[in-house]
C-alpha cells in the first residue's frame, strides 16, 4: 500500500491558488445567499391550496408522492440502478468481503434489544408520514440501519436469503410504484395521477413498498456485495486472470 | 441575521471546503468524502432558504425544496456507495488509492506489484 508521502501533491503555489479560489467561490455563494430577496414567490401557497386533494396532510409527503411523484419514482429507480452498478463492479472481484470476527456478548444482546424497536419505529415513521414529518425514506433508513446492525453482528448471514427473495425485495419499490402509475392510466388518468378519492390508498401502498426496497438497498450497498450468494466474489477462470 | 440565513452561510462554507479538498487531495477516498461534504452544503442551503418566508403570509416553509433534499440525500448515499465500490475494485486491481496522474513517476519495477501486473494485462488486451 502506498504511503501518503508517495503521492504527488500539488506545489505550494498551486495549493495557495486553489485555496484562494475556494474562498472566492464561497464568498460569491455567500453574497448570492445574502442578496436573495427576503420575500419570494415560494410554492407553499400552491401546495397549501391543493393539499386537500393530495390525500395526505403532510406537505412534504404530498409533494413527494403526489405533486412530484414522477421524481420520486425515478429516484427509486436510481436506487435500483445503483445496485445493478454495484453488481457489475463486483464481477471478477476476488475480494470476498466476508470476515470472521468475534463479538462481545454485550453487543449481540444490545442488537437483539434494539432491532425490534427499530422495526416498530420504522413502521411508525411510515404511518406518521401522511400527517407529520416522516414517510418512506425515513422509514426505509431506520429499517435499513436495523439490517446493517444485523449484518454487522452476523445475526444475519450472507446466504440466508435466496437470490429471488433478495432481488424481489430490491425491486419491490419500483414494481409497486410503476404498477400504481399504470393503474392510474387504466383508471383513465395519466401516469401517477391518482384517481380522485383514492390518493391516500395509493400513497400508502407505494410508500410501504418503497420503504422496504430502500431498506434492502441500503443493506446491500453497505455490504457491497450480494446477500444471497456466498460465492459472489469468486469469479475467475483457470489461468487466474479476471474474466 | 436569522437562523435560516446562518445555516445557509454554513452551507456555502461547506461547499468551499469540499471544493478545495476535492481539487487538492490526490487520495480518491478523500475526494469522495469531499464531494459528499459539498453535497451536504448544497442540501443545507436548499433547506434553509426554504424557510426564508417564515413569518410572512405563509406560516409554513416551502415544502418543495425539502422534498427535493430528501430525494437528494437518498440519491447521494447510493451514489457514494457506488463510488466506494468502484474505488475498492480499483484498489484491488491496482493496489493504489490514487489515479495514475497523481502517482509519482514509477518505473515498472518500482510499482506496487498488483498495479504492474494490472498494467501488463491491460497491454495484453490491447494487442488482441
Amino acid at each position: 500500500m502506498l504511503d501518503e508521502r508517495d503521492y504527488r501533491f500539488a506545489s505550494t503555489g498551486t495549493r495557495w491558488l486553489v485555496t484562494a479560489g475556494a474562498f472566492v467561490f464561497t464568498g460569491a455563494l455567500a453574497w448570492a445567499i445574502l442578496s436573495l430577496p427576503s420575500e419570494g414567490p415560494g410554492l407553499q401557497g400552491e401546495v397549501e391550496s391543493r393539499l386537500a386533494e393530495s390525500g395526505v396532510d403532510s406537505r412534504v409527503t404530498a409533494v413527494l408522492l403526489n405533486f412530484r411523484a414522477y421524481d420520486t419514482f425515478l429516484e427509486v429507480v436510481v436506487l435500483l440502478v445503483a445496485i445493478m452498478g454495484l453488481r457489475a463492479i463486483r464481477l471478477g472481484s476476488e475480494e470476498s468481503l466476508v470476515k470472521e470476527t468475534e463479538f462481545s456478548p454485550l453487543l449481540l444482546e444490545f442488537v437483539r434489544f434494539l432491532v425490534p424497536i427499530m422495526i416498530i419505529l420504522s413502521g411508525y415513521l411510515l404511518w406518521a408520514g401522511s400527517k407529520y414529518p416522516g414517510g418512506a425514506f425515513q422509514a426505509g433508513a431506520v429499517l435499513g440501519a436495523a439490517g446493517v446492525l444485523l449484518l454487522l453482528s452476523e445475526r444475519f448471514r450472507v446466504g440466508s436469503i435466496g437470490p429471488l427473495m433478495e432481488r424481489g425485495l430490491l425491486a419491490l419499490g419500483v414494481v409497486v410504484f410503476g404498477l400504481a402509475g399504470l393503474l392510474c392510466i387504466a383508471w383513465g388518468g395519466v401516469f401517477l395521477e391518482y384517481p380522485e378519492g383514492s390518493a391516500k390508498a395509493f400513497i400508502i401502498a407505494i410508500e410501504s413498498a418503497a420503504a422496504i426496497s430502500i431498506a434492502a438497498t441500503f443493506v446491500v450497498l453497505f455490504a457491497g456485495r450480494s446477500l444471497s450468494d456466498p460465492n459472489d466474489a469468486v469469479l475467475h477462470d483457470e489461468s487466474g486472470r479476471h474474466r | 441575521m436569522n437562523t435560516a440565513l446562518f445555516y445557509a452561510l454554513i452551507g456555502a462554507g461547506l461547499i468551499g471546503m469540499g471544493l478545495q479538498s476535492l481539487v487538492l487531495t490526490p487520495n480518491i477516498m478523500r475526494k469522495i468524502i469531499a464531494l459528499n461534504i459539498m453535497g451536504n452544503g448544497v442540501f443545507l442551503i436548499l433547506v434553509s432558504t426554504s424557510k426564508r418566508l417564515l413569518g410572512m403570509a405563509h406560516p409554513e416553509p416551502d415544502p418543495v425544496p425539502q422534498a427535493m433534499v430528501l430525494t437528494g440525500v437518498v440519491v447521494a448515499v447510493s451514489a457514494t456507495a457506488l463510488a466506494l465500490a468502484l474505488l475498492r475494485r480499483y484498489y484491488e486491481a491496482t493496489g493504489n488509492l490514487v489515479l495514475p496522474e497523481d502517482s509519482p513517476e514509477w518505473g515498472i519495477e518500482e510499482m506496487p506489484p498488483a498495479m504492474a501486473s494490472y498494467l501488463e494485462n491491460v497491454d495484453d488486451d490491447d494487442e488482441h
